[in-house]
């Protein structure tokens, strides 16, 4: 029998190319979360860890957390009113209740209250149950917030690996 | 005519002596002399600031090292994975230009490790370490 190995190889690679294309492409895709593009919250919000994707949380968390820089998570974040005010308005332009610009809200879905903390969100919670406990002490990660230990796209914004 | 290229001249030496005598750093450094009324800075009292050992701030963080590095010419890292350029100045030149920004992370790096603020006097001995760096 003579089957086109090649042409077949070819059009699977083409296939699974555009599949992959198309994922990345999807704002409200599956493992896409539109990164931080605005300069100033990379700068002030991204030199400590990874500038979380503001559509991580609702627009409530992050006026709330903006409101206590003082003491985030122990660290002294503080900026000047102005600056604050700024990275404020984009983190709630983009939050998680924005709509198509929160890529849909996928992560807090139904969630009450004021979380502060992506990785205490049941949904974040249930995607990481398997993760295994040696895994999360390991030197190269040491915390949950450190994604991108895991997720090697995640400042582009995917969390698929 | 030769009064025109006088004062450009003029200008154009200006500037340039300016520019590489008394930058942004050199300014920082006589604001730290004036405040801390020190007789002068010593890179060798920076150099123990930045690999010493304190106990007062974070137990995660008791050194300018445990994230800069002990390597002052080679990346450090934050406790959460994020990568930081290196603190010396020949490597990375743009460092220490902004003195708002100095002054942002010489206060939060300063109770990170030690616990309280630094003085002047420990901000332009470590600011003269680096930029030998
Ligand atoms: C001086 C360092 C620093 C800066 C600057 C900073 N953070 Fe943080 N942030 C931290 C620390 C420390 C944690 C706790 C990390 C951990 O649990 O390991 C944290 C945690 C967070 C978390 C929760 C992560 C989780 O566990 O889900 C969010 C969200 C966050 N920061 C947002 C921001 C925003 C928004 C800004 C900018 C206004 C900012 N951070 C600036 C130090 C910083
Ligand atoms: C110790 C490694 C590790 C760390 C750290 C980590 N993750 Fe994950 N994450 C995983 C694994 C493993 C999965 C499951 C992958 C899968 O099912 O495809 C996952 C899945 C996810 C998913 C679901 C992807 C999908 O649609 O299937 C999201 C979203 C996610 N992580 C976000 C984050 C964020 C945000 C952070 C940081 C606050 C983070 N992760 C930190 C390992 C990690
Ligand atoms: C918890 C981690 C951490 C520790 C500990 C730390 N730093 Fe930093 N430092 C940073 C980060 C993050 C930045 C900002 C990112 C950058 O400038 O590349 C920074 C920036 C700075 C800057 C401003 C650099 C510039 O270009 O203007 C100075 C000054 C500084 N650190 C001094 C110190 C001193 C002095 C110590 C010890 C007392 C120290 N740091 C300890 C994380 C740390």
């Amino acid at each position: 029998m003579n089957i086109p190995y090649r042409p077949i190889t070819l059009g699977l690679i083409a296939l699974v190319f555009y599949v992959l294309l198309l994922e990345r492409a999807m704002a409200g895709g599956g493992h896409f979360y539109t990164p931080v593009t605005d300069p100033l919250v990379k700068e002030e919000c991204g030199s400590c860890h990874l500038a979380f994707a503001p559509s991580m949380l609702p627009a409530r968390s992050w006026q709330h957390m903006m409101g206590n820089l003082k003491t985030h998570f122990g660290d002294d974040a503080s900026l000047d009113a102005d600056t604050a005010a700024k990275i404020t308005r984009y983190l709630v332009d983009n939050a998680a209740d924005a709509g198509e610009r929160g890529d849909g809200g996928k992560l807090t879905r139904g969630v009450a209250g004021v979380p502060q903390r992506i990785t205490e969100l049941p949904k974040w919670v249930r995607e990481h149950r398997e993760v295994p406990d040696w895994e999360w002490r390991h030197k190269d990660v040491r915390t949950k917030a450190n994604c991108v230990a895991c997720h090697v796209g995640a400042a582009q914004g995917n969390y698929d690996e | 005519m030769n009064r025109t290229i006088a004062i450009v001249f003029i200008t154009a030496s200006i500037s340039f002596s300016t520019s590489s005598i008394a930058g942004p750093r050199e300014d920082l450094l006589a604001q730290y002399a004036v405040a801390a009324k020190s007789s002068g800075f010593s890179a060798e009292r920076g150099q123990t600031l930045h690999t010493r050992n304190f106990n007062g701030g974070k137990p995660v963080t008791p050194a300018c090292t445990s994230c800069h590095g002990s390597d002052t010419r080679a990346p450090g890292s934050t406790p959460i994975g994020k990568s930081i350029e290196a603190v010396a100045v020949s490597v990375t030149p743009s460092r220490y230009t902004d003195p708002a920004k100095v002054e942002k992370w010489f206060r939060r790096n300063c109770t990170e490790v030690l616990g309280r603020e630094c003085t002047p006097q420990e901000k332009g001995d470590w600011l003269t370490f680096v930029m030998g760096q």
